[in-house]
């Protein structure tokens, strides 16, 4: 029974991180109408961030701020590369936005596996949040329960302030007419810069979340981008609270199939995709491309 | 909005005339090649590229729908095959046909779900039945996982023709790679095609005028599938191994790069970018990650400021269609 | 009738400006896309008028409101609000000199609600509407604020799309046929309005295709044709024109 609870914790670990990551592509996408595959290599950017805060010859950020500096790092970085390159694809198909993200996952990727080979950096959970409890039914790990209730909290105010802020407003506003909005007198271009900024601020945020369970690794967002993927699928990316509650129900489901039926764990997710295709195409909550 | 082939598909004057010149020209190279001194390896590596490449195209260049997941096809057939002629000792003929038939199933299947969606959600499906391909095959034992399906035994091509000589083998390849791809080209020529080319500049319309466009797009979908496929059969033969690496989503990119630099939607555009990403790779064999970079960098570079691809310029400068 | 109290500079600036216009537009060409749809808009708003469009459909005049606001795709010629030209401005800074925009299909945000849809165009000029004056306006706002954008009335729609344009302090603004699809009753509030914000010293440029809606408003016509402005006459000219309005209008 132990080994049940203790796959369900995995499973909503996971869910954290399809949550977050699909959180971001979902706010991105309807802001911009892209699908942003670099999103797996700035996750994996932002646990490398907090890897270099931690270790370097010059100083040692802890993970406390780096939970605050590496998503802000990333986050500029991404605003780069939004008022760079993907502004000039304004006007073209939504499929450039994908081969071009494509690239720059690329670019990202290859450049972090040249220096750090495929292995994994450690990186230590911090102080505070060592140890466990014994829960009775389970032995529970602080640093776990904590990247599942951060995960929760940062999810549920990234909604509050999509759904119910007058910044939220402006923001769903542009996503559905653009043009219009600008016309009102706001500076439309920088609030998609800054929507870019701030979906992938959240995929660094889970890769600081992830950097002292999952080890720092080149290659760690990239298969999980395309789970994320079938995960956006499933949610279809038409509610932000459709997208967190598929992500974490996703995760558990992966995490009870771990346990029921290990080797079917890795697909388990694609399959239920294959399926909610077939029933209902349009994803859970809908929204058509 | 500009669909993705808008630019690189220029009003074409004396189309067809023009294309079957340059295919003349194209066959007359390629049949050359063992009497110069380039490595027959290369070219046969390339030409099973150019054919995937081009299966792929016909589904974006012409249906709209950019694949993410072709490496499915590509894999499975050459698992299929490299079994087939491994385990069961099948001719190489039959075994390109079981390995061609896998792939047609396999785009059946996946067609019937991926369909279902359009444009980007499309892409994203296609790359995720990829990877649950890939894991499947990673765990199913007949593929041997990491270490792949070794040692395949050559034969004889229809008893007669000794694949175990490159020379044979190569021409076996380029007539496969040339029948594939006046294949492509007969299909994207006839009424089929230009229904497809409808659906992808306007589909609301097709199916105003009465055309049942889930269908078109799935027979388009699953012939795709099943060339790559050919291709992929074809290259057991060259490689004489099927492995993990040809079901991963890094081989379905490739095939996109490859399409993206030759011209997106343009006949020949495959081939050409096919040949030019496999030389790049072998003269950078020994840069280890910088492969990867340099390939983001070339899919950044085309996408910003290059779209229409080799090819594609070339087409747009002469104003004719290639 | 509500008392609309706005802040006295702006019915001072109005009186002051008199002379030059507030919107003056030369040789406007547009393009969407490929179209050329505009070839060449020349007409004048001055300070407290209501100015209409009258037109076809299909003759430009929504591209010619679109063209002042900066969001149409190309435009060439000369277009100086308050003597500040503006062919070469985005939109967000046109708006933010005190034009307000009103579109044909209103605009309304469905993922917003009322409330919302109100208070996101910002305040660009000080003088802008209250909420209390507002609703003044617009009783039935009131009662509909946490009601979803689109679940509204084509008419409350409308009077949601005008008035959270009032807010912004904007005194120019644009109408794109106001009374379109709409029951006469809605249509002559909104007239009162227009009538009221006349009075309040707001310059207006309108498009309508309710020719005799326009007239009890309007100040003066401007008549498009095929993209171009090929008449235009006085209210008070209204009568002698009759029969050319009805060559032009084809009713």
């Amino acid at each position: 029974m132990q080994a049940l609870y203790a796959q369900l914790l995995v499973g909503l670990i996971n869910g954290s991180f399809y949550a977050l990551l699909s959180l971001g592509l979902a706010v991105i996408f309807g802001m911009l109408n892209i699908i942003n595959f670099a999103h797996g290599a700035l996750y994996m950017m932002g646990a490398f961030v907090a890897y270099f805060l931690l270790n370097n010859m010059y100083f040692s950020i802890g993970y406390w701020p780096a939970s605050i500096i590496a998503p802000i790092v990333v986050g500029i970085f991404g605003m780069i590369l939004e008022r760079t390159m993907l502004q000039r694809l304004a006007g073209l198909d939504h499929l450039y936005g994908l081969l071009l993200t494509f690239g720059i996952a690329l670019i990202v990727q290859g450049v972090f596996q040249n220096y750090f080979g495929s292995s994994g950096l450690p990186y230590a959970i911090p102080e505070e949040l060592r140890g466990g409890m014994n829960l009775g039914f389970m032995f529970l790990p602080i640093y776990r329960g904590w990247v599942v209730v951060f995960s929760l909290v940062v999810c549920i105010g990234t909604w509050f302030l999509i759904e119910k802020t007058r910044l939220g407003a402006n923001l769903r506003a542009a996503t559905e007419n653009p043009t219009l909005v600008r016309a009102f007198g706001i500076n439309v271009p920088r609030m998609i810069t800054l929507t870019y900024g701030l979906g992938v601020g959240l995929a660094a945020l889970a890769g600081v979340l992830s950097a002292p369970i999952n080890q720092v690794r080149p290659l760690m967002g990239a298969e999980l981008i395309i789970v994320v993927f079938a995960v956006v699928v499933i949610g279809g990316m038409g509610s932000i609270m459709g997208s967190i509650i598929t992500g974490f129900a996703l995760g558990v489901i992966e995490g009870l199939t771990k346990y029921f039926y290990p080797e079917a764990s890795n697909t388990v997710v694609f399959v239920l995709m294959v399926l909610v295709l077939l029933v209902k195409p349009t994803g859970l909550t809908g929204r058509a491309a | 909005m500009t669909a993705m082939t808008d630019d690189t598909l220029p009003a074409p004057e004396h189309g067809i005339r023009d294309e079957m010149i340059v295919f003349v020209v194209m066959a007359a190279l390629l049949a050359v090649v063992p009497l110069t001194g380039i490595y027959p390896f290369f070219v046969m590596q390339a030409l099973c590229f150019a054919l995937s490449a081009c299966a792929f195209n016909l589904l974006i260049g012409y249906g709209g729908l950019l694949s993410f997941g072709h490496a499915m096809f590509l894999g499975t057939a050459g698992y299929f095959t490299a079994h087939a002629l491994k385990v069961w000792g099948v001719t190489p003929e039959l075994g390109i046909l079981i390995g061609t038939a896998g792939a047609a199933g396999l785009g059946v299947i996946t067609g019937v779900v991926s369909i279902r969606r359009q444009g980007i959600y499309f892409s994203m499906i296609t790359l995720a039945l990829s990877q649950l391909l890939y894991f499947i095959y990673l765990q199913t034992p007949f593929t041997h996982g990491e270490d792949g399906i070794q040692g395949i035994p050559e034969g004889y091509l229809f008893g007669i023709f000794n694949l175990a000589k490159p020379t044979v083998l190569y021409y076996v390849i380029l007539v496969g790679f040339l029948g594939g791809f006046l294949m492509i080209y007969r299909t994207i020529n006839s009424p089929f095609g230009e229904v497809l080319k409808a659906i992808r500049e306007n589909e609301p319309r097709a199916i105003s005028l009465g055309y049942k466009t889930g269908q078109y797009k799935l027979l388009a979908f699953i012939l795709s599938g099943t060339l790559a496929g050919f291709a992929g059969s074809l290259k057991v033969f060259v490689a004489q191994n099927a492995s993990l690496t040809d079901v991963h989503w890094t081989m379905s990119g490739e095939i996109v790069l490859m399409t993206l630099v030759g011209g997106l939607g343009t006949m020949f555009g495959p081939v050409v970018g096919a040949f030019v990403i496999i030389a790049m790779e072998q003269y950078l064999a020994g840069f280890g990650q910088w492969v990867t970079v340099i390939q983001g960098v070339i899919f950044v570079a085309c996408v910003l400021t290059f779209r229409r691809g080799v090819i594609g310029e070339i087409a747009h400068c002469l104003r004719r269609s290639l | 009738m509500p008392d609309l109290k706005m802040a006295d500079a702006a019915t001072t600036t109005s009186a002051a400006s008199a002379a030059a216009p507030v919107l003056s537009v030369q040789n406007l060409e547009a393009w969407y896309g490929e179209s050329h749809i505009l070839h060449g808009i020349n007409f004048n708003v001055n300070a407290g008028q209501v100015v209409t469009l009258l037109g076809r459909n299909g003759a430009g005049k929504t591209t010619t409101l679109k063209s002042v606001m900066g969001i149409i795709g190309k435009r060439t010629g000369s277009i100086r609000f308050n003597d500040q030209e503006l062919i070469r401005t985005p939109s967000d800074k046109i708006a933010r000199l005190g034009v307000a925009f009103c579109p044909e299909e209103r605009g309304i945000f469905a993922s917003l609600d009322v409330r919302e849809n109100l208070l996101l165009p910002p305040v660009v000029r000080s003088g802008g509407l209250s909420l209390d004056q507002i609703f003044e306006l617009f009783p039935n706002l009131k009662e509909r604020l946490n009601s979803q954008g689109t679940k509204l009335s084509g008419g409350e729609q409308q009077m949601l799309a005008i008035a959270r344009i009032l807010r912004t302090g904007a005194r120019f603004l644009m109408l794109d046929e106001p009374t379109e699809g709409l029951a006469p009753v809605i249509i002559q509030q909104i007239g009162h309005t227009i009538a009221r914000l006349k009075k309040e010293g707001f310059t207006i440029l309108l498009v309508e295709q309710n020719f005799r809606f326009a007239s009890t408003v309007a100040d003066r016509y401007y008549i498009v044709e095929h993209g171009k402005v090929i008449d235009g006459f006085a209210n008070s000219e209204l009568s002698a024109n009759m029969d050319k309005l009805h060559t032009y209008l084809g009713v």
